[in-house]
């Protein structure tokens, strides 16, 4: 009577791989920045300004990636902006989906007053354009790494509330639910136990997706200046400068154009891949 | 003396009009009560009524759910999920949907008996087993072990049957369980439905819209229209001698697979007119 339905396996497939691939060693990088980064960030050197990487003629041994017009090394200070673009994806991300989600989740299982306030509070919050309220608040709040943090949370936490909220008024639909209900579990341990382990996989994805926004929103309030101090390597900041002298050293754009690209499309590979893999409804 | 006895239930959607009109049932002790009707006419509104599952949307107006002679919507909300919880248990339509995808099966046979009527865990899993190969379960430990995706519908059938008798429970609400299987497995569902109530001595209110499976299965049987009871009687008298016209064309709709060249029959235009106007009449009664 037990058909072949358990033995159907799921293989990560190569974009999980290549995805984590990345993640890992950029978070290994980013850790080891003190000790790999071959220069200082910081230095400056204008007798060293705009060197090419290395396999152009007039590359500097030591400086792989090139320096920037002041003379800064490009590779460390892409490792060290690697610091700053993980730990906010990190500790944004997470906060942004702790309180989106738990919002999600209650409007949408225990509906009533609950679901009215935040669904009202979501479609408001959803009328600001995301951007330049990031900017305002981070103009408002003063640059800084709370400042970025902040702004990512209160910009974003309604995609996971919105989303969260869908799924968990179709699983709150199903017989299963009504089952827990009649054996005489309460609400809130119907929402955890019953309906919150089925939200997960979807939690999931949103979380991956969500680091790489944050990455970008980091990225893009540095290219305006708002991230934090104003010489600090940041991924942002290089591509601003990168912009003025793409003409004269394509390679001060180029990457840690590159490294932003890579980790916000790994971010959200590695989502999908996650999910391809774990998600109970889909197996 | 009965077991549940239901006294001029009157459910209405809030803001909306009534979906049971002074619906009143009793369900004697180890009795199959079946009630039938056709989509929207509030037969499983009563199972959820019962079962305090009812959606938000609808409230219960006036009338009486007793079990084993206590009011159970007179009681506090906390104390009447107990109490159901304890004594009454569901099995439910749609298998597919009935397990929850994200636990493995034993834990969620088992759980129920450990959180909330506080069993030991040892004692609640010997029970699971016990349940799985009653409802003949080839290999119980391994089913336990799956989860429900890897399983087939009939399987989850049988699994929500055994865990619905689980906790020895004293009603079962069977909500259209057989709806949602194909034929073949229909029957053995049914089958294994009636030996295990049986068995258990459970009194069972069995809502379902095929008056094969309620000949097969029940005892008595209510027939609804439009959230009122046309017809209360045991399934003998109702298929030898039914009192209503609705319930007469009711049964004469019934198709019969034996001849292909009888088109399936309608319920007459004049059959519902009566009905309605009999709705009707009730309605002016409780408005006046």
């Amino acid at each position: 009577m037990l058909d072949g339905r358990g033995a159907i396996q799921h293989r990560a497939g190569p974009r999980l791989w290549l995805s984590a691939l990345w993640l890992g060693l950029l978070v290994v990088l980013a850790l080891g920045a003190p000790w790999i980064a071959p220069k200082d960030p910081l230095a400056q050197d204008l007798m060293l300004g705009r060197l090419p990487p290395f396999w152009i003629d007039g590359a500097e041994p030591g400086y792989w990636l090139g320096t920037d017009s002041l003379g800064r090394d490009v590779l460390s200070r892409i490792l060290w902006g690697a610091r700053l673009a993980l730990t906010v994806a990190l500790v944004a991300g997470t906060l942004t989906c702790l309180i989106g989600a738990t919002l999600g989740l209650m409007a949408g299982f225990l509906r009533g007053a609950s679901d009215l306030v935040i669904s009202r509070l979501v479609d408001i919050w959803m009328a600001f354009p995301p951007v330049l309220f990031s900017i305002l608040l981070v103009a408002v709040l003063g640059p800084g790494l709370f400042s970025i943090i902040a702004a990512i949370v209160l910009i974003d936490w309604t995609r996971f509330a919105r989303v969260v909220r869908a799924e968990a008024m179709t699983q709150g639909a199903m017989d299963y639910v009504a089952s827990a209900q009649v054996a005489g579990r309460g609400r809130i341990g119907t929402m955890a136990l019953e309906i919150l382990p089925n939200v997960l996989p979807t939690i999931g994805v949103l979380l991956t997706l969500e680091m790489g926004i944050a990455v970008i929103v980091e990225a893009i309030l540095s290219f305006v200046n708002l991230s934090i101090s104003t010489d600090a390597p940041t991924w942002g900041g290089m591509i601003a400068e990168g912009r003025t002298s793409v003409h004269q050293a394509w390679w001060v754009l180029v990457f840690p154009l590159l490294a932003l690209f890579l980790t916000v499309l790994s971010f959200s590979q590695l989502g999908e891949g996650l999910k391809d893999r774990f998600d109970p409804v889909l197996r | 003396m009965s077991y549940l006895s239901i006294r001029d239930l009157e459910l209405r959607l809030k803001g909306g009009g009534r979906l049971l009109r002074r619906v009143s049932l009793e369900v004697a002790r180890g009795e199959v009560h079946g009630l039938v009707g056709e989509s929207g006419a509030g037969k499983s509104m009563i199972g959820k009524a019962v079962l305090g599952t009812l959606p938000r949307s609808v409230e219960i107006v006036s009338g009486q759910i007793l079990l084993d002679g206590t009011d159970v919507l007179a009681m506090h909300p906390a104390a009447r999920r107990r109490l159901i919880g304890a004594t009454c248990a569901l099995i439910p339509q749609d298998p597919l949907t009935a397990l929850n995808p994200a636990h493995r099966v034993g834990p969620q046979i088992t759980d129920r008996l450990v959180d909330i009527l506080r069993w030991p865990r040892a004692k609640a899993e010997a029970r699971a087993r016990e349940l799985l190969a009653e409802v003949q379960i080839a290999e119980p430990e391994r089913v336990m072990r799956s989860y429900p995706h890897e399983l087939s519908g009939g399987m989850r059938q049988r699994i929500l049957i055994a865990s619905a008798f689980a906790a020895e429970p004293k009603l079962i609400v069977a909500d259209e369980p057989t709806t949602a299987l194909d034929v073949t497995v229909q029957k053995q569902i049914l089958k294994l439905i009636k030996a295990m109530q049986e068995r258990h001595g459970t009194a069972l209110l069995f809502v379902t819209h095929d008056l094969g499976v309620v000949s097969k299965i029940c005892q008595r049987l209510s027939v609804l229209y439009a959230g009122m009871v046309v017809e209360d009687t045991d399934v003998r008298t109702f298929f030898r001698a039914p009192r209503h016209p609705y319930s007469r064309a009711l049964l004469a709709a019934t198709p019969k697979y034996t001849d292909p060249t009888h088109s399936l029959t309608p319920v007459p235009e004049a059959v519902i007119a009566t009905v309605r106007a009999e709705v009707a009449e009730a309605d002016r009664r409780a408005g006046a």
